[in-house]
Formats: structure tokens, C-alpha cells, sequence
């Protein structure tokens, strides 16, 4: 067995790689179906001090819960007009958004439900290693008894994965890299 | 049922230390909250497959995106991406990036005051073909200056961004060259404090493929992580 080539930060240089022309910051387009959302937030360090040098990549499910992939095998359809896939930087602030459709529902291990949520993965400067974690929108039913969610002891960590409800859907969700409101990541 | 079979986890010889205060960017930007075990569900070992099809063929040669020729040692970097098992990860996207040779990025918040090259930009991308094999065409980017400590310069080196079939394979890296001499001083390239993970970073100078009269040929293999036996047991 072949062992894995180790990880190395993405470093302060990437924009005019990987961000500048290949920026995904709408997953959705025009015909996407689905209720559209916007997810916008901040990226902060361990003294609260935005983070400008940082890319952030998301995958998600379509409006139906299908991933645009060969290995879902679900009976649903497959939305020719949703990527599912998006990257964006945060700006000198440390901001960043990005929009898609409220994601469907998908299986979780056994005979769970997982609530609809995006998966997320964090570069920066700094980063020897991307962080892993995952998006929850407010307000969904599923979030109570969604196994990763439910997972969690600590109600603070729990409530870090979930983004507010700022009504006309948009949702704002915070990276805290570290400290009191740090963001639980995934070894994952 | 739904239980997928999931990808291995990264072992720790293979991975970055955690936290590394060498490395002065690190300290303030990494998580002290203990990392929580993620099983994979159908949202892991799914990710973006396609959409690759707008990668153009010349994204490979970084010697020809202007009006001449840029300076430096023209080299080829070639090689395979894996998983774990030795199957070539195929039809998948390797994004490049790098310093010049006088070791200037492009971007404008790099500010070592060594000459840019208008002929060179420094980005490539490709597509893996069915035996998982990527080439590029670039020129031997520089060391550079970066304050990290007192006299720290970064080897030279090439970035490197892949994607599997899976999200969870995704691999940010960064390619060396064989036998630099600031390999022994770099704190990113020793914050994998495993010697034998290290060389894994490290391409090999390859005769083979070196192009007479025209270009020195460096090989590197990237191994992604491989699926699990057997998908896991509920308990």
C-alpha cells in the first residue's frame, strides 16, 4: 500500500490561482431548482482578528438531497442546473458569501436522517492542513435529531455548525478559527 | 442500510504537525477544540467530479501564456495521482501555482523586490487522464524571502491542489526539489516531522523524460487517500 503525499498550507499567493478566475460564488445559477440562500459570514483568528488570506470550499446536495456523483445511487433526480460545488476568498475584512439553494435532506449512516446541511473545508496561510466542518441552517426541523448534530455534547460547539436565520434567506455563519467561539472542525 | 464505504483516515505520519509554532502564522489560526471523528456519510465520499471539461490544453504549459518566452530553467513536471491502493485517480483537476525564477510570485501582496517576469503568470491546470497521469510545462520557480524568522527563505517549490472522486481526498501540497540545500531550515516543510512523509514531497529528478537540448524533467506522484476495507460496522 502506497502512503498518502502529506499536506502543506495553501500559503498567503493563491488568489491569482485558484480564486481570481476560479472563483464558484453562486452553486446555483439561474436554474438551479430550489430555494435560493445566501450564506455570508466572517473568518476570525484566536485574537478575534479577521482572517483575509483564506479560501473556503463547499459541496452540498441539490434541492432534492442528490448529489451530483456516481455514487448516489438515491432515486432522485440530478439537477443539470446546480454545480453543488462552490470556492470563495474572504476579502481584506475577512468577509465572505456565497450562494446556492437551501440543500435537501441526505442518508446518514444506518437508517438515519441527516438534516440539510453543506460541507465545508478552510485553506489559509497558517493552515498546514484544510479544516473540515459543516453548515446548518436555523430553523430546520431535522437539525434535532440529526446524527452529527446530536453527536455533539458541548451545546456551544453544536450551535457553531448552525447558521443564523437572518430571514429573506439569508444566513450568516461565522468561521472562528479559535478561541471562545471557536468553530467545532472534523477529523474527517 | 445506507452505510457507505468511507475513506481511510490521514495517519498522523503523513500529516502536518499540530499545532507547529515554527511556523509563525500557525499558532493563532488553529483549532484548540479537540477535532471531532466524522464517520463518512453519502456527503463525504461524494464531492465534485465533473465540471473540469472548461480546463483548456494550454493551462499546462506555463511557458506559453504570453507573448514570449519567460526566463529561466525550462522543466517538464510530470507524474501520476494515486489513492492509497495504487489506482490512478482519473479525469480529475490538478491546479498548479509558483514563484518565478527570480522567486517573485505575481500577486500583488508579494513584495520581495526581485524582478517580475511579464511573460510568466506561474498558474496551470490540468486534467488527469485514464492512468492518472497530469504533465506541465514550467520554469524552475526561485527561493524566496518570507520573515518567518530571521533569514528565512522558503525552497523552492511548486504548489500543488488536487481533487479526487471524493471531497474528503482533496489534497493541498506543495512539490520540492531534490537535494535544496534550505530543506533543513524550512519550518513548513518540517512541520511534517516524519522523514520518510517528507520525502514524499520531494520529486525526482527523471532522465527519461528529460527532453534533449530543451528541458530537465522532474517526476512526482501524489497519493490520495484510499477507501476502507470494508464499510464500518454500526455499534
Amino acid at each position: 500500500m502506497s502512503k498518502t503525499t502529506p499536506s502543506q498550507t495553501v500559503g498567503p499567493f493563491f488568489h491569482f490561482a485558484l480564486t481570481d478566475t476560479h472563483e464558484i460564488d453562486d452553486l446555483a445559477g439561474t436554474e438551479a431548482l430550489g430555494e435560493r440562500i445566501v450564506i455570508e459570514g466572517h473568518v476570525l483568528d484566536g485574537d478575534g482578528e479577521p482572517v483575509p488570506d483564506c479560501m473556503i470550499e463547499v459541496w452540498q446536495a441539490n434541492a432534492e438531497g442528490k448529489y451530483d456523483h456516481p455514487e448516489d445511487r438515491q432515486d432522485k433526480a440530478i439537477d443539470l442546473g446546480f454545480r453543488g460545488f462552490g470556492r470563495v476568498a474572504t476579502d481584506p475584512e475577512g468577509r465572505f458569501h456565497f450562494r446556492t439553494v437551501k440543500p435537501g435532506s441526505v442518508p446518514g449512516r444506518g437508517n438515519t436522517l441527516q438534516a440539510p446541511h453543506i460541507s465545508v473545508q478552510v485553506y489559509a496561510r497558517g493552515l498546514l492542513k484544510q479544516l473540515f466542518t459543516r453548515i446548518y441552517l436555523e430553523g430546520e426541523p431535522l437539525n434535532d435529531t440529526d446524527p452529527v448534530l446530536t453527536a455533539i455534547d458541548e451545546a456551544a460547539a453544536r450551535m457553531s455548525l448552525i447558521a443564523k436565520n437572518r430571514g429573506d434567506g439569508h444566513y450568516h455563519w461565522d468561521i472562528v478559527l479559535q478561541g471562545a467561539n471557536e468553530t467545532q472542525f472534523f477529523e474527517a | 442500510m445506507s452505510d457507505v464505504n468511507g475513506y481511510r483516515i490521514v495517519t498522523p505520519d503523513s500529516a502536518p504537525a499540530h499545532p507547529f509554532p515554527d511556523y509563525r502564522s500557525n499558532p493563532l489560526r488553529v483549532p484548540k477544540r479537540p477535532l471531532m471523528i466524522l464517520p463518512h456519510t453519502l456527503t463525504e465520499v461524494t464531492g465534485p467530479v465533473y465540471g473540469h471539461e472548461n480546463v483548456r490544453p494550454e493551462e499546462t504549459d506555463l511557458t506559453r501564456q504570453h507573448g514570449g518566452e519567460p526566463l529561466g530553467e525550462r522543466i517538464v513536471v510530470h507524474g501520476r495521482v494515486l489513492d492509497e491502493d495504487g489506482r490512478p485517480v482519473r479525469g480529475s483537476l490538478v491546479e498548479i501555482w509558483q514563484a518565478n525564477a527570480a522567486g517573485r510570485y505575481i500577486h500583488q501582496r508579494d513584495q520581495h523586490p526581485a524582478p517580475i517576469d511579464p511573460n510568466f503568470t506561474g498558474a496551470g491546470r490540468a486534467v488527469t487522464d485514464d492512468d492518472g497521469y497530469y504533465r506541465f510545462v514550467t520554469i524552475k520557480p526561485g527561493a524566496y524571502p518570507w520573515r518567518n524568522h530571521h533569514n528565512a527563505w522558503r525552497p523552492a517549490h511548486i504548489h500543488f491542489s488536487m481533487f479526487g472522486p471524493s471531497f474528503m481526498q482533496r489534497l493541498v501540497t506543495q512539490m520540492y526539489f531534490p537535494g535544496d540545500p534550505l530543506f533543513p531550515f524550512d519550518p513548513i516543510f518540517n512541520s511534517v516531522t516524519d522523514e520518510k512523509a517528507r520525502n514524499r514531497m520531494i520529486s525526482t529528478f527523471d532522465l527519461d523524460a528529460t527532453q534533449p537540448e530543451w528541458a530537465l524533467a522532474f517526476k512526482f506522484d501524489i497519493v490520495l487517500r484510499g477507501r476502507e476495507a470494508t464499510p464500518m460496522e454500526e455499534h
